[in-house]
């Protein structure tokens, strides 16, 4: 698990400053809230970073310096940021591989067969454990927790997409496209229209009940 | 107020209170961790729970409020239970380390793990191991032993104002950390120490020193600064061991500088422990006979013109009190208390004291700094300050300051010029702030020292006390006119007349041959290297630090450890220590040598005992005389006089160049030293 | 059993176009500006009389949480803000109306805010949502366009604002007043309560925080008229609800459906059965993890609703269910929950803080049966321990999984610890080790 208490080492880069793509989004962020209330910017801008990051170098990660300057927006102590940024596990405090693989292994998925996607995904990368990098640096595995798609179990998360309905199969085959450089269509991975069962719905079959229902 | 049963008990208390306060207005004692009466209240901890009438779950009683006819129950089978849960699970991870923790003795866990703990551990699992963290070289963690109440990083938020503590991670890995391995730039940063019920946080220079059960305790007054902090001086044998404060609500409440609590490795080192006489140039050990007779001899036939008296800044009042008489009887109108060239009307004791009162700072609505950085000259008292401010919170305390505009006060505050012709503009109304001073019920004006040590100090004295009354901040029942000292013994050396009389010279004046005999009681930070190379010098005082070191008489005296004492602090406040441990070798206390001396010279001091030398210090003063101490009002607004030079333009700067080594004594204290290291001279260095 | 024409959403999988065009078509946004004209108390007395209560999991009758808003504004703002963390393990309705129904709950978002003097609303979505909140942003930027919301919004001299506010991985973030905080830029670490929302919410200024669901069928019921609501479901149960199954079934799904329907009737109906039959099935988690399991032959007759499921020691919690067969480790899928609590603790409280990681560990050797029978009891007590003595309901809902499971199925966990003694050589106290180890993981 990507819990990281004290401050990270080595690869802290030793500059960091918001590019113009990042600046129009913060721009757009910090219209959300009232001026005197910036610091509820801060998850916002952590993810402005993350991303930045994942487009400069490839790996989407907030080194601390980039905490500083966050803080230093924000006008908030740099403290209140580091506890912000290791107290959620979405952003990354140290360095990942190009691709986040993140597995669900909560029950839901775990009864339906999470093990067999987590085995696919270590074959496939060369992985031992969660929260290990690829040696190639393109992949990073970590364990998460209920991705709220259970009726989609096993999930599969990579980046910013769901792809569902996994099994071993067809883990290994979406880890070697994302090889290949394609981005699969993320979603069901067999036959289904979302979370309707598989098979087909069924609820709303009635065409008419569709339409619009007036009052009364 | 509001009526509550506590276990049948029926108490009054006032609304908006907390179940655990009315508990403890029944007397009930309610277990804690994380709460403490001077912090905002996290409820985190759980050991305070109790029964509420109505409740379905017992709550935590530190931060549920009250309501009419509440029944409380803190003694129930439910309550027992919860308590022991806690404990339970307080104790699963904690380290069975207490034989070799500073804290054992006054650990909060320990003693309430004996009310509520079992007999034996249930816990088969690991136990859980943090890595400490390095907080700086005052404060020592072994973060294994946290129990997470946050108690510090709420201190170091709320009240040092530094937000530089967090929990870092979450769940069972949450860890108190700064995340940067960085020294906290706090000056309270040892009430962490205290803070924290468990030996996470504990002080690094004290460590493994002694078990508090081995401590001699001793009322003393802090002498590192003017706010004249209640102290516990913590003693084995001849060695005083660890300061601590003792709570004032009126002074200190119950915090206290770095360097009156860590100055203490500085008290047995660089000591003058014996008397010494100068011989061809080179100091020689010498007796107490040898040395006031060649005292005694220097003086004959030196008129009293040419002698002269300096006091340090630490002085106890008795002592000065002492030496002043001592001059009367020499015929000396040379005698000084200011080392650092400060200038005030002494003419009326509200020209010269912080006269809202520390207390008065929390009915303060709005505040003018001139020429003072009370973060530095005065932490504890600039805690006030910040409480105060976000207590009122938005734009109710407006804070402006003149001077000063890099540092960082700990509050907001706005800087409205560097220099005094700053106030000329206040004072004209161009400047916004004179609006929130004109509409201020209770607006309070602090001139500091980097104001009145200029050569235009009284000019600029005047024109705050202008500024005040302008204000209306000059009445019977409030006074806005504050002066904060920043030496310990300053109020008491002007009370009680340690300014040049008719015709006296000033400390400047001493110099350059302006004396022919020098008396130094423990006067280190003046420009000793202009004392004329002619002029017979002797220093009585406790460490070898610049006076002695041009000294050709040094007569040991002590530390204010070392004596019983009476210290005057800014507002006025007449406070006593008592001698925690005894002088080493053959020290003596201060008053007794002036005594001493004075018999020698044949001009007796008349008063034998301690309570005789404070009879007469009643009569130099009325203050010396009264039991408590009264907050000033404002008798009539008529202005101290300016002086004789006009306000120039110049910037004023600050009076403290390095907050760990103002006086000899931190100066010899290697703690002091380090510190220096490590906040300031990197600073300095950075900014040149 | 609910009839197509009585569902609220009504294209929950996504088969019809989510954007305005499609929401219009489907009856979204038609006549707001009337429903807003009726006035605030009106607007407050259906929702009342329509018997919604908060499809969060706790099940607070949402009228009357908005009655609690302060009818006189004090100088600070109101607001509205709205749970979208949806991380409870087993729950997944939430995502289908952010990708699907946005505009329900756009709209729904206008109305219940203006019902409770609020001009702002926030919604808090978790940030692995990420593809869920894009649809969502493009649903208020088109509402925004056609004058629904903003400025005078739908005409009705209302201004309102909606703000998409993203999460980042915590659990907690869900809890109302964690979510909060973390709406304020801190930790999600839950508020001491009282004071509540209402009274010092978001910003310290009156706030309502409301489950997605509770405020995207409003506007529908609104428009249908509380009584059509009210008469779905059974009394004190009313309505419809969006529920899942997840697990071992034939077909897992969300579905809408009324309350009070049999539990067997829903997983035969919309899961397609258990795997294996009815008869290999062995326990249902029916709403979300932190709701005790029920075993077979109480799934047999209980009723999905909020009163059948209490009664049965259960709670209907978010609705979603979580179906195991028999072929199901029952230790290990409940201790696949302690770690999930353990590792979603805020750890602020002690009991919660100690208490989650020490009942993961017992639970991790529970699986094993590297334990001892006293422990069984020991464990049960832990949970007694965390219980009712914390901020959040965290702690609660770590405990109650592993109470359910000691209640249910306590011979399993004998006969394992029996099973591993007997493969470890005999009757001698199982070895644990005893030591520190670092805690970074
Ligand atoms: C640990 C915890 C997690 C929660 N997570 C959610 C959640 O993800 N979504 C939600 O709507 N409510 C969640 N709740 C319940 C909320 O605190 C709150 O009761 C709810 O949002 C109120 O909405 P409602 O009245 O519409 O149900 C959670 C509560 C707890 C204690
Ligand atoms: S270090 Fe001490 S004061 Fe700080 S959280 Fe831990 S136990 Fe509490
Ligand atoms: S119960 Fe757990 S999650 Fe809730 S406040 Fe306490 S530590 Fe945090
Ligand atoms: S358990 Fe995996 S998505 Fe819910
Ligand atoms: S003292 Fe009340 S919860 Fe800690």
């Amino acid at each position: 698990m990507s819990t990281q208490p004290t401050a990270p080492t080595g690869a802290e880069p030793t500059h960091f400053a918001f590019d113009a793509e990042s600046e129009q989004q913060i721009a757009v962020i910090l219209a959300k809230y009232p001026p005197e209330r910036k610091a509820s910017g801060v998850l916002p801008l952590l993810y402005v970073v993350q991303k930045q990051m994942g487009r400069q170098t490839g790996s989407a990660w907030i080194p601390r310096i980039a905490m500083d300057v966050v803080a230093e927006r924000l006008e908030m102590a740099p403290i209140r940021v580091y506890e912000v940024a290791t107290f959620y596990l979405m952003f990354n405090t140290k360095p990942i591989g190009r691709y986040h693989l993140q597995v669900c292994t909560t029950t839901s998925c775990w009864l339906r067969g999470s093990d067999d996607v987590t085995a696919a995904c270590k074959k496939a990368t060369g992985i031992k454990a969660f929260g290990e990098t690829s040696t190639d640096g393109l992949f990073t595995l970590t364990e998460v927790e209920c991705l709220g798609a259970c009726a989609n179990a096993p999930i599969l998360q990579v980046d910013d997409d769901y792809y569902e309905d996994l099994d071993g199969p067809r883990t290994l085959e979406l880890i070697e496209a994302l090889k290949r450089g394609e981005r699969p269509t993320p979603g069901p991975t067999i036959d289904r229209l979302n979370s309707a069962p598989a098979g087909g719905r069924r609820v709303l079959v009635d065409e008419t009940a569709a339409k619009p229902q007036g009052q009364g | 107020m509001v009526k509550v049963t506590v276990d049948g008990i029926v108490v009054d208390v006032a609304p908006g209170s907390s179940a655990l306060q009315a508990c403890e207005a029944a007397g009930k004692e309610i277990p804690r961790f994380c709460y403490h009466e001077r912090l905002s209240v996290a409820g985190n901890c759980r050991m305070c729970l109790v029964e509420v009438s109505g409740g379905r779950k017992p709550v935590a009683s530190c931060g549920f409020p009250i309501a009419n006819g509440m029944q409380i129950f803190t003694d129930t089978e439910v309550v027992r239970r919860a308590r022991r849960a806690v404990m339970e699970f307080l104790l699963i991870n904690h380290p069975l380390d207490c034989p070799i923790c500073d804290q054992g003795g006054e650990c909060d866990l320990q003693d309430q793990a004996f009310g509520y703990g079992a007999d034996h551990s249930r816990y088969r699992e690991n136990k859980r191991a943090v890595t400490d963290k390095y907080l700086g070289p005052l404060v020592k963690t072994v973060m294994t032993r946290c129990i997470q109440c946050t108690r510090c990083i709420r201190f170091s938020t709320e009240v040092a104002g530094v937000q530089e503590l967090g929990g870092v991670s979450r769940g069972e890995n949450l860890e108190i950390t700064n995340y940067v391995e960085k020294a906290l730039t706090s000056e309270l940063s040892g009430n962490l120490i205290d803070i924290c019920p468990v030996g996470a946080l504990t002080s690094q220079p004290y460590a493994f020193s002694a078990r508090p059960w081995e401590l001699k305790r001793t009322d003393s007054i802090d002498v590192c600064d003017a706010v004249g902090t209640n102290i516990v001086m913590q003693a084995r044998g001849a060695s005083v061991l660890r300061i601590v404060p003792r709570i004032n609500d009126e002074v200190n409440e119950e915090w206290l500088a770095d360097k009156g609590r860590f100055v203490v490795d500085g008290f047995r080192r660089r000591r003058l422990d014996r008397p010494w006489v100068r011989v061809e140039g080179k100091l020689q050990p010498a007796s107490w006979a040898d040395a006031f007779s060649l005292i005694a001899t220097r003086l004959k036939g030196v008129p009293g013109a040419r002698i002269g008296a300096i006091a340090g800044d630490m002085c106890d009042a008795e002592s000065l009190m002492a030496l002043k008489d001592l001059m009367g009887m020499l015929g000396s109108p040379n005698i000084d208390c200011r080392q650092d060239g400060a200038r005030y009307d002494t003419s009326r004791r509200d020209f010269y004291t912080f006269n809202t009162g520390i207390a008065g700072i929390d009915e303060a609505d709005a505040l003018l700094i001139v020429g003072s950085i009370p973060r530095q000259e005065a932490p504890v008292l600039n805690a006030r300050i910040r409480r105060r401010f976000v207590d009122a919170g938005r734009g109710k305390f407006s804070i402006a300051m003149i001077g000063a505009p890099n540092a960082d006060p700990t509050y907001t505050a706005d800087v409205l010029g560097e220099g005094p012709d700053t106030l000329a503009k206040l004072a004209a109304g161009e400047l916004p702030f004179a609006e929130v001073l004109a509409n201020a019920k209770n607006p309070m004006i602090i001139v500091g020292h980097g104001a009145l040590t200029r050569p235009d100090g009284q000019a600029i004295a005047k024109a705050c006390w202008d500024l005040a009354v302008q204000a209306g901040a000059i009445r019977p029942d409030w006074h806005g006119f504050n002066v904060l000292h920043t030496a310990a013994s300053r109020m008491a050396g002007l009370d009680l007349g340690l300014v040049p009389g008719p015709q006296g010279r000033d400390v400047a004046g001493m110099l350059k041959g302006g004396v022919d005999v020098l008396w130094l009681m423990g006067a280190d930070e003046f420009a000793v290297h202009d004392i004329g190379p002619d002029t017979f010098v002797i220093y009585q005082g406790h460490h070898g630090d610049a006076g002695a070191a041009r000294a050709d008489v040094i007569l040991p005296g002590v530390l204010y450890a070392e004596k019983p004492g009476t210290y005057t602090n800014t507002e006025g406040r007449v406070q006593r220590a008592f001698r925690a441990v005894m002088p080493p070798g053959d020290a003596r206390e201060d008053w007794r040598i002036l005594r001493a001396f004075s018999e020698v010279a044949g001009r007796k001091l008349p008063y034998d005992t301690i309570e005789a030398l404070r009879t007469r210090m009643a009569q130099a003063h009325p203050a010396y005389g009264q039991a408590e101490h009264a907050r000033p009002g404002a008798a009539d607004t008529t202005a101290p006089q300016a002086g004789s030079v006009t306000v120039a333009a110049t910037p004023f700067h600050p009076v403290i160049a390095d907050y760990y080594l103002t006086h000899a004594v931190c100066r010899a204290s290697p703690t002091m030293e380090t510190c220096s290291g490590i906040y300031v001279r990197p600073a300095t260095e950075a900014a040149e | 059993m609910l009839q197509d024409k009585d569902r609220i959403f009504t294209n929950l999988y996504g088969q019809g176009d989510w954007t305005l065009a499609g929401a219009r078509a489907r009856g979204d946004w038609d006549g707001t500006a009337e429903i807003l004209a009726r006035g605030r108390d009106a607007i407050i007395g259906e929702m009342k009389a329509s018997g919604l209560r908060g499809r969060g999991g706790a099940g607070f009758p949402t009228g009357v949480k908005w009655s609690f808003m302060p009818r006189k504004n004090d100088g600070r703002p109101h607001y509205l803000v709205i749970n979208g963390d949806e991380s409870e393990p087993g729950t997944c309705k939430d995502r289908e109306i952010l990708r699907h129904d946005p505009h329900k709950l756009v709209e729904s978002a206008l109305i219940a805010s203006f019902a409770m003097g609020a001009h702002a609303a926030y919604i808090y979505i978790r940030g692995e949502f990420y593809n869920e909140a894009m649809h969502l942003q493009h649903a208020i930027d088109e509402a925004y366009e056609a004058g629904l919301i903003g400025r005078n919004a739908c005409g009705s001299g209302w201004d309102f604002d909606f703000y998409i506010h993203r999460g980042a991985g915590a659990y907690i973030c869900g809890e109302e007043t964690a979510l909060l905080e973390s709406l304020e830029g801190k930790k999600g670490q839950p508020r001491m309560k009282p004071p509540f929302p209402a009274a010092m919410g978001l910003y310290g200024c009156p706030t309502t925080v409301n489950n997605v669901e509770s405020i995207a069928v409003s506007a529908t019921i609104l428009r249908r008229g509380a009584a059509w609501f009210a008469g779905l479901g059974r009394p004190n149960n009313a309505g419809s609800k969006l529920m899942a199954i997840s697990g071992h079934v034939n077909t897992p799904c969300v579905f809408e459906e009324e309350l009070g329907v049999p539990m067997r009737e829903i997983i035969e109906k919309h899961g397609g059965g258990v795997r294996g039959g009815w008869d290999n099935l062995l326990a249902v988690i029916p709403g979300g993890c932190s709701v005790p399991m029920l075993p077979r032959d109480v799934c047999e007759s209980v009723l999905m609703d909020y009163d059948s499921l209490r009664a049965e020691g259960s709670g209907l919690g978010t609705g979603c269910m979580i179906v195991m067969d028999k072929s199901t480790d029952i230790i290990a899928a409940i201790a696949r929950f302690s770690k999930f609590f353990k590792h979603e603790s805020c750890g602020q409280c002690t009991p919660c803080r100690e208490g989650t990681g020490w009942m993961m560990r017992i639970m991790e050797r529970m699986v094993e049966g590297r334990a001892e029978i006293e422990e069984i009891d020991m464990l049960e007590q832990v949970t007694r321990q965390v219980e009712g003595h914390t901020i959040c309901a965290l702690g609660d809902a770590a405990a109650w999984p592993i109470q359910g499971l000691i209640r249910r199925f306590r011979p399993v966990m004998e006969e394992r610890i029996h099973a591993y003694k007997a493969a470890h050589g005999g009757g001698r106290p199982v070895q644990v080790p005893t030591g520190l180890v670092e805690a970074a993981e």
